[in-house]
């Protein structure tokens, strides 16, 4: 398999005619963590989003240049977004399980894929928990609601129930923002340990959090890719001056 | 200065609470004014033998019935329009100028009075499509009767659905109708079924669109295109005729217990659904 996952080129995104994303050249190599920081506003979640072609939800989103995945252009016509989306799982900044079981919140995604054998669903379960390290905690109360679990053990059901559906990508928009340090030092093991099946970006808003999970950063701003590399590079000797301002905390 | 806002709160205070007793008092005055009037009439006999001698004796069965089908049928044509239009509006359209001519239409709508449904009815179900005084045409009826509010509450219900969770359903790989069908519907069910049972509540004590579309017969219905009379066109003929006050509060009554017992069921049915969706 080719080396690089993700290939952005000369990638623009605009909301009607606000332009969030100008020019956007970055790959993204195969079980790597890419750690993306900027201040709000600046496209981090856009481009996430673009990944999986969320953006489309919203009516007037439209894109310009290439964005490959797995070598193929995402944005040409005739693709499954279905089957995009499958394959780039997504979490979000707040924990958002659906209001149901724990059980039926991991097994939704495989069931609207029309996977109705039990047997595989409950293997899909235990197996996507036990990734996540949250199986012991709950293996006994599959059936009460989601909703009832803490917000760390609920970000971590969410990062289950993408892992149900056997994605290649996981994409995490600031998932650790409402979280407690402790729920936040677990998910975080939990990402070191899915590195070696996923590929996995993470957007933050904590540049902490990058320097501590990501192989490589990418710095946005304003919508720009300002800078991109070894994260050590990025936090101790970056190239450009708004990087090192943004990273020793002079602005954003 | 802190004494004087403190009985001012205790002013208002009171007087919210005596406001509060006598809507409830009115509310109970009226339910025990009519149940006392009414059920001693009731027996077994009332309820299960047709009226006779035009309603001065005899029992009510057939205007059970004549009631049951008729808002049945109604509720059974408008909840699949009502909900179908309000997804519509809010899941597979954008805001335009069709939406909110749609929106506008519906709220006229849940202004008519229900008389003008009854001359409607009549005109295009009963005259017009020669469907006669029936179930059909009064179901058709009390149908249009009651989509307005059906649309409204499932909208309101189908926006109170974060969009978060749409998203979510989205993010992990399902299509639009499954997104409908899976998540925005079941979280939504408890605020569309408030809308069918506040519908189910105008039905059943609806006289007027009835009237002129289902008529009036004491028979008991056979088929849909059966003639019937309901339980509130029955004891507003009763007593309107002044053929039998006491069967009218009789009827009454049971019209009331009915309404009651419709609410306790759809209330504990909307529980065990939010139980399972929470």
């Amino acid at each position: 398999m080719e080396q690089v996952a993700i290939r952005a080129k000369n990638f623009n995104h605009y909301f009607g005619k606000m332009q969030t994303l100008k020019n956007i050249n970055l790959e993204v190599q195969r079980n790597e963590i890419l750690g993306i920081i900027g201040p709000s506003g600046s496209g981090k979640s856009t481009f996430l989003r673009a990944l999986n072609r969320l953006n489309d939800l919203v009516f007037n989103s439209r894109v310009e240049g290439l964005l490959t995945i797995d070598g193929k252009n995402i944005y040409a016509a005739g693709t499954s977004i279905i089957e995009l989306r499958r394959k780039l799982g997504i979490v979000f900044a707040t924990p958002v399980p659906l209001p149901r079981s724990i059980y039926e919140n991991i097994v939704f995604g495989p069931k609207m894929a029309g996977i109705k054998n039990k047997i595989a669903l409950d293997k899909l379960v235990r197996q996507s928990l036990e990734d996540t390290a949250i199986w012991e905690e709950v293996k006994d109360r599959l059936s009460i609601s989601a909703l009832k679990l803490s917000g760390g053990q609920q970000q971590r059901l969410c990062i289950a129930r993408i892992l149900a559906l056997k994605p290649k990508y996981i994409l995490l928009d600031e998932p650790c923002s409402g979280l407690d340090p402790i729920s936040t030092m677990k998910i975080e093991e939990s990402l070191r340990v899915l590195k070696k099946d996923y590929t996995i970006i993470i957007v933050t808003n904590n540049t902490k959090q990058a320097a501590r999970v990501a192989d490589r950063t990418a710095f946005f701003l304003n919508g720009e890719l300002i800078e991109i590399g070894n994260t050590e590079k990025i936090f101790t000797v970056p190239e450009d001056k708004r990087t090192s301002d943004y990273i020793s905390g002079r602005f954003g | 200065m802190l004494n004087k806002a403190k009985i001012e709160q205790k002013i208002i205070l009171g007087l919210l609470w005596a406001l509060t007793c006598v809507t409830i008092f009115i509310l109970l005055f009226i339910i025990f004014y009519i149940l006392r009037k009414g059920l001693p009439v009731i027996s077994y006999n009332f309820l299960m033998t047709n009226p006779e001698d035009m309603g001065k004796s005899g029992g009510i069965f057939s205007t059970i019935v004549g009631t049951i089908t008729l808002t049945f049928g109604a509720i059974l044509i408008a909840t699949p329009l009502g909900v179908g239009t309000a997804v519509y509006l809010t899941e597979y359209t954008r805001e335009n100028k069709f939406t909110k001519i749609v929106k506008f239409g519906s709220e006229c709508l849940a202004g008519i009075p229900s008389i003008i449904y009854g001359l409607f009815g009549f005109i295009l179900f009963v005259i017009k499509l020669q469907m006669g005084w029936s179930i059909l045409s009064g179901s058709l009826t009390l149908a249009f009767m009651i989509l307005p509010t059906i649309i409204r509450t499932s909208e309101e219900a189908i926006k109170s659905v974060p969009y978060i969770h749409r998203e979510v359903s989205y993010s992990l790989g399902s299509t639009r109708w499954q997104t409908v069908t899976r998540v925005v519907l079941p979280s939504a069910m408890p605020g569309i079924m408030t809308g069918i049972v506040l519908s189910i509540g105008r039905s059943v004590g609806e006289t007027a669109a009835v009237i002129f579309t289902a008529g009036s017969t004491l028979r008991l219905p056979s088929s849909l295109f059966s003639s019937s009379r309901t339980m509130a066109v029955h004891f507003y003929i009763l007593a309107r005729e002044g053929i039998s006050m006491p069967n009218a509060y009789g009827t009454a009554a049971i019209l009331i217990i009915m309404i009651l017992v419709i609410n306790v069921i759809a209330y504990q049915l909307m529980n065990r659904f939010i139980k399972k969706y929470s």
